[in-house]
């Protein structure tokens, strides 16, 4: 049980951070094309990055502070992990609002800013919460292996289970992360249901 | 007042630039609707975006009120003129309230103040105040999403309003109600309006003038009227159709055309005296009214020639009747109904003042030509 509970802590920290970070990101480049590009070009190419390929890269660079293994590069693993779904769902949620609407907007006399506010974030905040979801759920699993640099959490019954040759830790370890993706899943469903704007609902 | 002065749109495009409003002068005066006429690529929405900057023009200036508004803040200009677009444009995160309030809430205005003011809104386009603040506008018509539209549009009374095809894409039923609803706020309101439109009937029925748009140039600016009677060339002609003399029927009512109260007969008047007056008149029929001068119906030379006695005991029922706030579309219809050549005229308590004759219409639609030349 406390191992869960650190295993979900560390993905919430981490997907929070995420969220602080890539929501104003993906805001941002909707007002440069090129810079959008290059945004989700380097979002991409991180998550192609194996998650213990990073995990060894951080060592040397982190040891520099002495927090070459732990939470911390677990953290920033998932945080790297995590920028690519959020920022491209508020990336393309902000560009599909429906032009008549920013035409609307603009015209009654809104700045960017009241646009953003009032209009196009509400707007997004369904396909945000879509890009969260992605996150979190993407980033259990690799959490798990994040075991193998004392970051703890679920992964520990993993690789216990592997190292003692014991299926049955192996099993609980498996099962025990995965029923937290499922549940975590169906958790961030119904807060992505709270956060959509009433007016949207019948429209699914 | 909106003015224009040299109003130009230059588009750069990578098959080479296109001008897309040219030197575009022409002046609104207040409380008046301007509708900007033409098929689509003419020109005419770029002009009405350039006066909100939805669209930044080339060059050339627009005055609203006699101020130039070249020097004022995009923001604060746009929230002094209210917009209405084709899609409507209501935010869907947000209450039929929230919609309409957003100009005032922006301008900041106080809570009770916008609050009444969109009950206030409401109830002038006949939507119940109690069933549609709290609602979201999916939960809505097309018809009635339109109505808040505009009526979002008036919420900060802002002296000046844009329309760009605002009534476009609800169907045609819908589109004449709003349209006479609309007409009859505007008779209170007298907003300065520039509407958009690409029809023709819905021009000469909402525009106390139209501007005819062709490839970025304004091609004529007139009263409708004059635009149907005197089209300024062939473009123009071809533009307003065929049947334009049709369409003037309903720029003119039936007080304008009416001759003056004609003889009529009493019921205490006997037939022969009825008989005597059309053939003085050489009258083929006359009106019958009674004592208050209402019309009642008609004694025709038939009746007159096959009986004996009053007139109140032998005459046929009214074919028609116009009302003097009638358009003349309206009468010929009647009269066409009714194969008859002339129908009495009433005022608004249904007395008699004038009768209107296919001659005289004729004779009314034909005098401009004539005029002409």
């Amino acid at each position: 049980m406390a191992l869960t509970l650190e295993h979900l802590m560390l993905v919430s920290i981490a997907v929070g951070l995420a969220i602080i970070t890539g929501v104003p990101i993906g805001v941002a480049i909707t007002q440069n094309q090129r810079a959008a590009d290059l945004v989700l070009y380097v979002a991409s190419v991180i998550i192609t990055i194996p998650s213990i390929a990073l995990f060894g890269l951080m060592i040397p660079i982190l040891s520099v502070i002495g927090q070459g293994i732990g939470y911390l590069p677990a953290i920033i693993a998932v945080l790297l992990y995590s920028q690519l779904p959020i920022i491209r769902n508020t990336y393309t949620a902000i560009n599909n609002v429906d032009p008549a609407l920013r035409e609307a907007a603009r015209g009654i006399g809104m700045t960017p800013m009241q646009r953003l506010k009032m209009v196009e974030i509400p707007l997004a905040v369904p396909v945000i919460m879509a890009g969260v979801r992605t996150a979190v759920v993407m980033n259990i699993g690799v959490m798990a292996i994040a075991t193998y640099i004392g970051a703890g959490g679920l992964g520990t019954y993993i690789q216990r289970g592997i190292s003692q040759t014991d299926p049955r830790q192996l099993i609980i370890g498996a099962v025990a992360v995965s029923l937290l993706a499922i549940i975590a899943d169906y958790a961030l469903l119904w807060v992505q249901k709270k956060f959509t704007p009433k007016g949207m609902k019948v429209m699914g | 007042m909106i003015r224009l002065d040299n109003l130009t749109k230059i588009f750069d495009t990578p098959d080479g630039t296109i001008t897309a409003a040219d030197h575009i002068s022409m002046e609104v005066p207040a409380g008046e609707i301007c509708v900007l006429l033409g098929p689509s690529g003419c020109g005419k929405t770029t002009t009405l975006k350039m006066i909100n900057r939805i669209i930044p023009a080339t060059s050339g200036r627009v005055f609203i009120d006699g101020q130039d508004t070249t020097a004022m803040d995009t923001v604060d200009l746009r929230r002094n003129i209210g917009y209405v677009i084709q899609q409507i444009g209501l935010f869907p995160n947000m209450t039929i309230e929230e919609n309409i309030s957003v100009v005032p809430r922006l301008l900041g205005w106080q809570p009770e103040r916008y609050k009444a003011r969109a009950k206030e809104l409401l109830d002038m386009v006949a939507l119940d105040p109690a069933t549609f603040l709290k609602r979201y506008p999916n939960e809505l018509s097309g018809g009635q999403q339109q109505r808040v539209g505009v009526i979002r549009a008036l919420a900060a009374d802002p002296p000046v309003m844009l329309m760009d095809e605002p009534f476009g894409a609800i169907d045609p039923i819908n589109r004449e109600v709003i349209q006479d609803e609309f007409l009859k706020m505007q008779a209170e309101l007298n907003k300065t309006i520039m509407f958009v439109s690409h029809d023709i009937d819905e021009a000469v029925k909402m525009g106390d003038k139209i501007a005819i748009f062709r490839t970025g140039k304004l091609e004529q600016y007139a009263s409708p009227d004059d635009i149907l009677a005197h089209p300024a060339s062939d473009f123009i002609a071809g533009f307003v159709g065929s049947d334009r003399t049709l369409k003037r029927l309903q720029l003119v009512t039936a007080a304008q055309v009416m001759g003056p109260v004609p003889t009529f007969v009493t019921p205490q008047q006997s037939l022969s005296e009825a008989l005597a007056i059309m053939e003085r008149f050489e009258h083929r029929s006359i009106t019958l009214a009674n004592e208050r001068r209402e019309p009642i119906g008609i004694i025709t030379r038939d009746i007159a020639w096959n009986h004996q006695g009053l007139c109140g005991e032998h005459y046929e029922g009214l074919h028609g009747i116009a009302r003097q706030s009638d358009d003349l579309r309206t009468v010929v219809a009647q009269m066409f109904t009714a194969d008859s050549s002339w129908l009495p005229v009433v005022d608004a308590s249904g007395r008699l003042v004038g009768d209107i004759t296919q001659r005289g219409i004729t004779h009314h639609l034909g005098a401009t030509y004539r005029a002409k030349g």
